[in-house]
């Protein structure tokens, strides 16, 4: 801790990902602002590229391995590499699984980056970064806002370990631990690790919209008064496949960090398809 | 509660080397599995699959290769690994599918779920183009192929209006090593 009453500042490379890139820039936007009050400084990947997400896995691995290497390349040494989407993490993470395990990988590697893979480099998710340091002596002195609000925390199933990744950890009870110190109370329900549907929204919605209707039904009969979901894109499918009459708001995981930090920014909000202001309004956490 | 069964399995002409090849693309070895069905339990889409996940390592582990190139359930798995974590045997069951996708372009078979394929084609075709996905893109290029722009409109007028769709995409600077990814 320095005079300030502020621990040292941890510098960390950061893979943002197309969805925080774009679609879910209040998820990007609300994570910096919460590292930021954290003395967590978040290093852009220069010139990163898309994780190849589920589509380049899903018709080639060969595509789904080189696309994330690339990202692999350009992270410098001597940093660890976070991620905020827990698809983008999986792929990143599998990429570094098989450069581990098959010389071959290494060989394709070092023949389309022009250097030796980085055995050090430590890909994780946010949620492993807030694990390992003491996040409560890292706010400092400013204000935090009591979150009045119960939810239903909403993980997917992204960060859910794969058989190859089995020993690395799937951050459950990360939210509820963090969130709860902020004031908030977490229900427990059923439905927190449920696939939400990803890329089967577009040509099968027949199929997503009943799950997605189910996941918020159920958080809602569990008493919870929002979702918080870890995943950009489970976001973007339960607000975009919900057909409920009165569905409950679904929130960032970030958004509500910074929220009780005090630097949320209003047009995080509007950006909802489903209105969280109403319910902020009337806890007093938006005017 | 019953677990979700498929189409009965039928011993036709059997591919030791189908097999062999899938295992190596897989990364995986599905001979462990012992059909104890935990994934076809827990897949939350089993209700949209004609053979079971459990049917499909069944498939591949015989070497039943047009039946395990030719079903759904290869393209309807969205790869969300419910199944391989409550795997006793822990197979990477999603690697499985994902390989028999792969072998089942490879062989010309035509999918049996066009759209979902049609997609990944376009998500590709952005991250080619741009080095990342440009989703008003993807889904405009999606429908105009498919010939249904109106199915859905809403929900993308709505996330225009939200200004959760970029008019523009965002690029990266590096399109020449992206281009050598996508270099057959």
């Amino acid at each position: 801790m320095n005079a300030a009453g502020r621990s040292a500042p941890i510098e960390v490379s950061y893979f943002p990902g197309c969805s925080l890139a774009t679609t879910a820039k209040e998820n990007n936007q609300s994570l910096i602002e919460s590292c930021a009050r954290l003395g967590i400084r978040l290093i852009e990947i220069p010139d990163w590229n898309c994780c190849g997400s589920s589509s380049a896995h899903s018709i080639s691995h060969r595509l789904a391995f080189d696309l994330a290497c690339r990202n692999l390349a350009l992270a410098p040494a001597g940093r660890p590499l976070i991620t905020a989407c827990p698809s983008c993490t999986l792929r990143l993470k599998h990429a570094q699984h098989l450069l581990r395990h098959d010389p071959e990988a290494r060989r394709r590697y070092e023949s389309l980056w022009g250097r030796p893979y980085d055995p050090d480099l430590h890909v994780r998710h946010f949620f492993g970064l807030l694990v390992e340091i003491d996040w409560r002596s890292r706010i400092g002195n400013g204000e935090i806002a009591a979150l009045d609000l119960t939810f239903a925390p909403y993980y997917g199933c992204m960060l859910n370990r794969p058989a190859p990744l089995r020993p690395s950890s799937d951050h459950h009870g990360i939210m509820e631990r963090v969130l709860g110190d902020l004031g908030m109370r977490s229900v427990l329900w059923a439905s927190s690790t449920q696939c939400c549907g990803t890329f089967l929204t577009v040509a099968r919605p027949d199929i997503v919209t009943p799950k997605v209707n189910a996941i918020l039904q159920n958080a809602a009969d569990s008493g919870a008064e929002c979702v918080v979901t870890a995943c950009a894109m489970c976001h973007m499918n339960l607000e975009v496949r919900c057909t409920l009459k009165a569905p409950i708001p679904i929130f960032h995981f970030s958004e509500l960090i910074a929220l009780a930090f005090g630097s949320a920014r209003r047009d995080w909000f509007s950006r909802h398809l489903i209105d969280p202001r109403p319910l902020l309004r009337r806890k007093g956490l938006a005017e | 509660m019953t677990l979700p069964e498929g189409p009965p399995i039928r011993l036709g002409a059997l591919d030791p080397q189908f097999s062999r090849e899938i295992k190596k693309l897989a990364g995986t070895d599905f001979h462990a599995c012992l059909q104890c069905r935990s994934c076809s339990g827990g897949c939350p889409f089993s209700d949209h699959m004609d053979y079971m996940p459990n049917g499909v390592m069944r498939l591949v582990q015989l070497g039943l290769k047009q039946e395990a190139l030719s079903c759904n359930t290869i393209w309807i798995c969205v790869g969300c690994h419910t199944c391989s974590i409550q795997c006793p045997m822990a197979i990477d069951i999603p690697g499985v599918m994902d390989a028999l996708r792969e072998k089942a372009l490879a062989e010309n078979i035509e999918a049996i779920e066009p759209d979902i394929l049609a997609f990944h084609r376009e998500v590709l075709h952005s991250i080619a183009r741009y080095g990342r996905t440009h989703k008003l893109e993807i889904m405009l290029r999606y429908k105009l192929k498919k010939r249904d722009l109106f199915s859905d409109l809403d929900v993308g007028l709505r996330m225009l209006a939200k200004r959760k769709l970029d008019l523009s995409p965002s690029r990266i600077t590096d399109l020449e090593a992206i281009e050598k990814v996508f270099r057959p």
